[in-house]
């Protein structure tokens, strides 16, 4: 029940549970859950019964949750056709650790999410939570920086830096009104594990910062939640007040003499503001901009004070190392960026969804392997890592191991984890301009590089993806994003022209015959491209078309056959759709030229078309 | 662009539920100013005040702003200023209907912007626009993270997934006839009574 499945249906499942049980007058616990990352498969219910292993059901409709209350909790009838698979090995039942979408990922944050409920510290206390807290309590601040340090924990909101070192820093550092902020300013498109682990495990998180807060020896902790994701607030929110009424926060922790005020910040939405020092100044109540470095905020960060800024999986990754040491954790992965790392893997994959992999795994592993491939048999062609400030790679890459410094390397980066598969039918061109459009307009506009650069960038990929690019384009696209990289202060600026960068690199055959034939190859820039119907295949008097354009492009040619009015055709390929499969009568052609000119019957008027 | 003037009556029914959000402009000014004094007069308080009066007006009025600065003691264009850097805000009274279109990356990929086209071309004004009769406005948004859903529509609580074309059409004349529906039932009482 976190916000993917609610979208997928979730609430309708479980009032469908709850009343089929009643009618039944059936007992059984239904337990709304955080998310198991399986998006693919929303909504997806856990059934334990007596007698049976846990068993996992995917895309539970309602009518689905009353024929399983039915046969299942009353007939014994475990339906094996709406399973995905036991959840736990057993003789009974093919186990879903059998699937590679499971036994490949190696779970480290996202344990227990989507196996207890979020809403209940109780169930988290039950697994052993705030276990590593009370060890950390036990023994010195530095202890806990050693552990942190030894593990390797580079910061997962992207850049890297050594977490061990940042809070060092912060702990040497003069002042004792210290400050750990929780950045959770998720604004990437396509990623959001952050709001999976805020939903699904609230008090992880807490315990990571608490843990944190005791070792850099902060009193006051901040969570900046973007106000977008109203139901992690809730869920934070809650857990803060569960943490307290516990002794767990607030006032002299556990009788250690340790005191931490943890409250939430409702960021509004500004996707530089996941920079640090743009979020202290929102904070502080004023534009999102970033301010230069040093000082670093470790020394002076919000309101003048010393501050640890760490990712929401940072922080969360925090009470494993010290439960478990920080050689153990340093064990995990390749050895330049040790751990686990956590992907939004979507796009055009079969079992797309939240994947955590330890570091290292190669991305045609993870593709591949974990989420099925592309669907539909067609052709991988690219993925898109790190979101606006990473990269395409092409498939030459796949064997590329998932990594800071491969990443890097490579032209992209791990960024918060967003990855996007595409397909032949995705123009490389296209996504290129979206990214723009984005990081265009989140512009702060501290820099001119980067205000003015991102725009100019934005009107020459418009007019490419257009047909309207000239030949030296591409030189200037080329020379312009080095200098805005050189330009600009903040991360925004500095990666803002990867997706050009990267795109021009490995795909520049396609902006080329944008430029040189205004054709697009994928066939997805609309300018670009046209629909037409197939003479020879399209049925008489099927209307099926007809029906659907939004435009009333569609007309009834002489011969009771149906064409397409270019003038009035908005290309959005929902004929495309509607044409029953035996027919397959629309095509669609790239340059638009292609597309033979049927004019309309004069006697006809688009109304009665 | 269709302009909210100041003081400028919105015609609400008087039988809608507190739910909606209230659309006129003053009713709410009197609760905001009570609600001000509960904030301490700090410079932090800014975005957070700023999200009380956009929760309660639905939108950020000119005057609710003047009525920000004098409380803080800034000046008006220092609040516009921070309130027009951040997406959360908006200046004009949203529709009763408020239709959000994802346009995050697996959402564009599979034709996000031909769903937004499709309810701009039906309810006949641009994103970030309100229909004149207030019964609808349109948004673009960043990312909802129900990425495995694309493309996705948020139309009022209610999440959208697999959006196309034709469901654009049968979600407006769902609203459509609902309206008809309610004013068929309000003529019908009126002469009883």
């Amino acid at each position: 029940m976190a916000t993917c499945g609610l979208a997928a249906g979730a609430a309708e499942t479980m009032a469908a549970f709850d009343e089929a049980l009643a009618e039944r007058r059936l007992t059984a616990h239904v337990i709304p859950v955080g998310c198991l990352g399986h998006c693919y498969a929303e909504p997806l219910v856990v059934i334990h019964k007596p007698g049976f292993p846990g068993i996992a059901y995917h895309n539970v409709t309602p009518g689905k949750a009353r024929v399983l209350v039915r046969t299942f909790l009353e007939e014994d009838d475990p339906l094996f056709e709406y399973m995905l698979g036991a959840i736990e090995t057993n003789d009974l039942i093919p186990s879903v650790l059998d699937f590679p979408r499971f036994y490949l990922e190696h779970r480290l944050v996202m344990e227990h999410c989507g196996l207890i409920d979020p809403q209940d510290i109780h169930q988290y206390l039950a697994l052993g939570g705030y276990a590593a807290f009370i060890k950390a309590l036990a023994g010195t601040p530095e202890d806990v920086i050693r552990e942190v340090s030894a593990s390797g924990l580079r910061g997962r909101g992207g850049a890297g830096f050594p977490t061990g070192r940042k809070w060092q820093l912060a702990r040497e550092a003069p002042g004792d009104r210290k400050i750990v902020i929780c950045n959770a300013d998720e604004g990437d498109p396509g990623a959001y594990m952050d709001r999976t682990l805020l939903e699904s495990n609230p008090h992880q998180l807490l315990e990571g910062i608490a843990i944190t807060a005791y070792g850099v020896g902060a009193h006051r902790a901040i969570i900046y939640v973007r106000a977008e994701y109203p139901l992690a607030v809730a869920r934070m929110t809650q857990g803060i007040q569960q943490a307290n009424t516990v002794g767990l926060l607030g006032a002299d922790i556990l009788e250690s003499g340790f005191d931490l005020d943890v409250s939430v910040f409702l960021g509004s939405g500004a996707f530089v503001c996941g920079e640090e020092t743009a979020l202290i100044e929102s904070i502080e109540g004023n534009r999102g901009m970033p301010r230069y470095r040093p000082p670093y905020p470790a020394i002076k960060g919000l309101w003048g004070r010393p501050t640890v800024i760490n990712n929401v999986k940072t922080l969360s990754t925090v009470p494993a190392i010290i439960r478990q040491g920080g050689n153990w954790h340093r064990a995990i992965g390749s050895p330049g960026s040790p751990g686990t790392a956590i992907f939004s893997v979507v796009g055009k994959v079969i079992h797309a969804g939240l994947v955590e992999i330890a570091t290292g795994t190669t991305l045609r592993t993870l593709i591949f392997d974990i989420c099925g491939g592309i669907p539909k048999r067609k052709k991988f062609k690219a993925v898109q890592i790190g979101g606006p400030s990473g990269g395409c790679l092409p498939e030459s890459f796949l064997d590329t191991p998932v990594d800071f410094d491969s990443l890097t390397q490579a032209g992209a980066m791990m960024g918060s984890g967003g990855m996007v598969v595409m397909d032949e039918e995705s123009c490389m061109v296209n996504v290129a301009r979206y990214f723009l459009d984005f990081t265009q307009h989140e512009s702060c506009g501290k820099c001119t590089f980067c205000r003015v650069g991102t725009r100019h960038l934005l009107n020459i990929l418009d007019r490419i993806t257009k047909g309207e690019g000239k030949e030296q384009d591409l030189e200037v696209l080329e020379s312009l994003s080095q200098e805005i990289k050189d330009g600009s202060l903040c991360g925004l600026g500095k990666t803002a022209p990867n997706p050009v960068l990267t795109s021009l690199r490995y795909f520049r055959e396609e902006y080329e015959a944008h430029v040189r034939e205004k054709r697009c190859p994928a066939m997805m820039c609309r300018t670009l491209t046209a629909f037409f119907i197939d003479l020879e295949k399209c049925a008489r008097g099927c209307d099926a078309c007809v029906g659907c354009c939004p435009v009333t492009a569609i007309f009834t040619s002489r011969d009771r056959k149906k064409a397409i009015d270019q003038s009035l055709c908005v290309k959005c390929g929902e004929c495309m759709v509607a044409c029953p499969a035996e027919y397959a009568a629309v095509k669609k052609v790239s340059p638009p030229e292609l597309a033979p000119v049927i004019a309309r019957p004069p006697e006809e008027s688009p109304q009665n078309a | 662009m269709f302009n909210m003037q100041d003081g400028r009556k919105a015609q609400v029914n008087e039988n809608e539920s507190e739910t909606q959000v209230p659309v006129e402009d003053e009713s709410a000014l009197p609760d905001i100013a009570s609600a001000l004094d509960s904030f301490e007069r700090r410079r932090r308080n800014l975005i957070p005040i700023l999200q009380m009066m956009q929760q309660r007006q639905g939108y950020l009025s000119p005057r609710a702003m003047r009525l920000v600065a004098e409380h803080l003691r800034i000046s008006p264009s220092e609040v516009y200023g921070v309130a027009t850097f951040y997406n959360q805000f908006r200046f004009h009274p949203p529709g009763r209907h408020q239709i959000k279109v994802c346009l995050g990356t697996a959402c564009h990929v599979v034709g996000g912007d031909i769903i937004l086209e499709n309810f701009e071309r039906k309810l006949e004004i641009k994103e970030g626009q309100t229909t004149r009769d207030r019964e609808f406005s349109i948004e673009r948004v960043a990312c909802v993270g129900c990425c495995a859903l694309a493309p996705v529509a948020i139309v009022d609580d209610a999440t959208h997934g697999h959006m196309a074309p034709s469901k654009v059409e049968g979600l407006l004349l769902g609203f459509q006839i609902e309206k008809e529906q309610a004013q068929k039932e309000r003529d019908q009482s009126e002469p009883s009574t």
